[in-house]
């Protein structure tokens, strides 16, 4: 089963990791940062060999993006995301793994979810089924 | 059932064959299962133009036990190097011509393959891999293309299991006497897994996973030709059979399902129903009963009926209580209530789904809401169903089955949204 899992951050600065970028983490001594790199790196190493990664992405600064409606035929852009919150999309990964379980633990694992942020994990459809 | 290309069904036959000889005469699995794939690689694109050899099996072995013992020297060349001392020296026969090393144990062989592909230590994910590769003979690339995921992260899932295989320590040995039961129900457990996996792919990008259900059926073919005595090989087979009779009635062209009871049956695979319905009436004769084999029976009782209406719910009633009894959970309680409900009535098949409410495995399953809409339809209550198709329809993560349970629910209503 693939899940996504969408990264909500709110780092000071924008960049990548974003946590290390949250005003905690930067408040950390370099030691606390770099085990917090360490572990991230584990994580990503582990489902990396374990085969459940399927793909990541990460993006850029929220303020470059646009927001796009159509109104009365004419479409109207818009700077900034559709939904306003301290807490912005920073990236996905998207995971094949056993069960919603392993997906919500894996998602446990990004530092992210300790400052401030949170990781969302949605299933993907799949384009088969069983008849009923 | 689509024409076989003659050269890649010959090599996904010798595939298990060929990695078999290696891994008796060289011992390494893991390194025998690459240089076996690079093998088959170089006879996809070798004999198309030269011709099959005389010997495949032969070509093969010789080619794949070239690639590993160059493997082999390389790998100990880069120790030697790393090593203070070169302390042991390798045995000749380690890099001995590999001709003399075909021995034609070939099917019992594959079963002892097969055993150790569905290692207990590997997860049903890495099972599954492993072994459409070392005994399936499929490619990496045609693996991650069934199971649409990169290429890399299905390398990295069958290479992961090849090392787990060999931290666990197994070896290329049929099991010891005492764990063979549970080793050959794992075996036909991925098998069923493999199957499922290609049975619920429809049309658009899913066509390709069509494969697996073929490639599930002819490895359990396999077996049962090396096991002829065991009940629930041939159980499994006919299940898959009997199943896979249903796919061109399933779907309809736009990849929207069919289900069981409106299926045009002119459409099934006669051939797959004929050969499923006379396996599993040999096999219930004179085997002893196990899940597998009661589900055929039950696939093959759908299966003799010409039309739904003409179903013997009945014998198919007594089947589910037979499986309840054999191999308890909760997906054959749901089937067993639609059972009971088309022979006592909907009452009691909704009677049966309340105590599921409680089971988490299977209490926010859409199945238990789909059923649940199902019985109350049949039972009358319209509102009722509607409100349980809507649910069914939002719990599940299937698009055809989301279309279908929301089209379920939209009959019911009088505009029909």
């Amino acid at each position: 089963m693939k899940y996504l899992l969408l990264i909500h951050s709110n780092p000071e600065n924008w960049g990548h990791p974003t946590f290390l970028r949250t005003a905690a983490a930067l408040a950390m001594s370099s030691e606390e940062r770099a085990e917090l790199s360490r572990e991230f790196e584990t994580l990503l190493t582990e489902i990396v060999e374990s085969g459940e990664l399927v793909t990541a992405e990460a993006l850029p600064d929220p303020a470059q993006t646009r927001t796009v409606r159509v109104r009365d035929g004419v479409p109207a852009v818009t700077d900034g995301p559709f939904v306003e919150a301290k807490e912005q999309f920073a990236g996905y990964f998207v995971v094949d793994c056993e069960s919603l379980e392993r997906a919500t633990e894996i998602a446990a694992r990004f530092p992210d979810t300790r400052f401030g942020g949170a990781v969302e994990v949605r299933a993907l459809m799949e384009r088969s089924g069983q008849e009923m | 059932m689509q024409p076989e290309n003659g050269t890649e069904d010959l090599l996904r036959r010798l595939a298990p064959r060929v990695l078999a000889a290696l891994v008796r005469h060289y011992g390494n699995f893991e390194a025998a299962e690459d240089a076996v794939q690079e093998a088959l690689l170089a006879a996809t694109t070798q004999w198309p133009g030269s011709g099959v050899p005389e010997s495949p099996l032969g070509w093969l072995i010789r080619v794949a036990s070239r690639r590993l013992t160059d493997e082999l020297r390389s790998e100990l060349a880069r120790r030697r190097r790393e090593a203070t001392v070169a302390s042991h020296t390798v045995p000749d026969e380690l890099f001995a011509p590999a001709a003399d090393i075909a021995d034609l144990r070939g099917t019992d062989d594959t079963l002892t393959l097969l055993v150790l592909c569905c290692h207990p230590s590997l997860s049903p994910a890495s099972q599954i891999a492993l072994t459409l590769r070392a005994v399936g003979g499929l490619t990496t690339a045609e693996i991650a293309r069934a199971f649409l995921v990169p290429e890399a992260t299905m390398a990295q899932r069958i290479s992961r299991a090849k090392q787990r295989i060999k931290a666990a320590g197994a070896r290329f040995q049929p099991p010891p006497e005492e764990e063979r039961p549970e080793r050959f129900r794992a075996v036909l457990h991925v098998l069923y897994l493999i199957f499922n996996e290609g049975y619920t792919a429809t049309a658009g990008p899913d066509v390709h996973r069509a494969d697996l259900a073929a490639e599930a059926i002819r490895l359990t073919r396999t077996v049962t030709r090396i096991l002829p005595d065991d009940g629930e090989v041939a159980g499994l087979l006919a299940l898959m059979l009997l199943t896979d009779a249903r796919r061109p009635a399933r779907t309809r062209p736009d990849g929207s399902l069919v289900p069981l009871a409106e299926q045009d049956r002119s459409r099934w695979n006669r051939a797959y129903v004929d050969e499923g319905i006379a396996l599993i009436t040999r096999t219930l004769s004179r085997a002893p009963l196990g899940p597998y084999q009661v589900q055929a029976a039950i696939a093959a009782v759908h299966a003799e009926a010409a039309r739904a209406e003409e179903t013997d719910w009945r014998q198919v009633l007594a089947l589910y209580q037979l499986l309840e009894r054999l191999a308890p959970n909760p997906m054959v309680t749901l089937n067993h209530a639609v059972a009971a409900a088309m022979v006592q009535g909907p009452q009691a098949g909704l009677a049966m789904l309340a105590p599921l409410d409680a089971d988490e495995r299977v209490a926010r399953h859409h199945r238990l809401s789909a059923v649940r809409a199902h019985l109350l339809e049949l039972a009358g209550d319209h509102e009722g169903a509607r409100a349980c198709y809507l649910t069914a329809a939002r719990l599940t993560t299937s698009l055809p089955e989301q279309q279908y349970l929301q089209n379920q629910a939209a009959r019911l209503t009088s505009d029909g949204r």
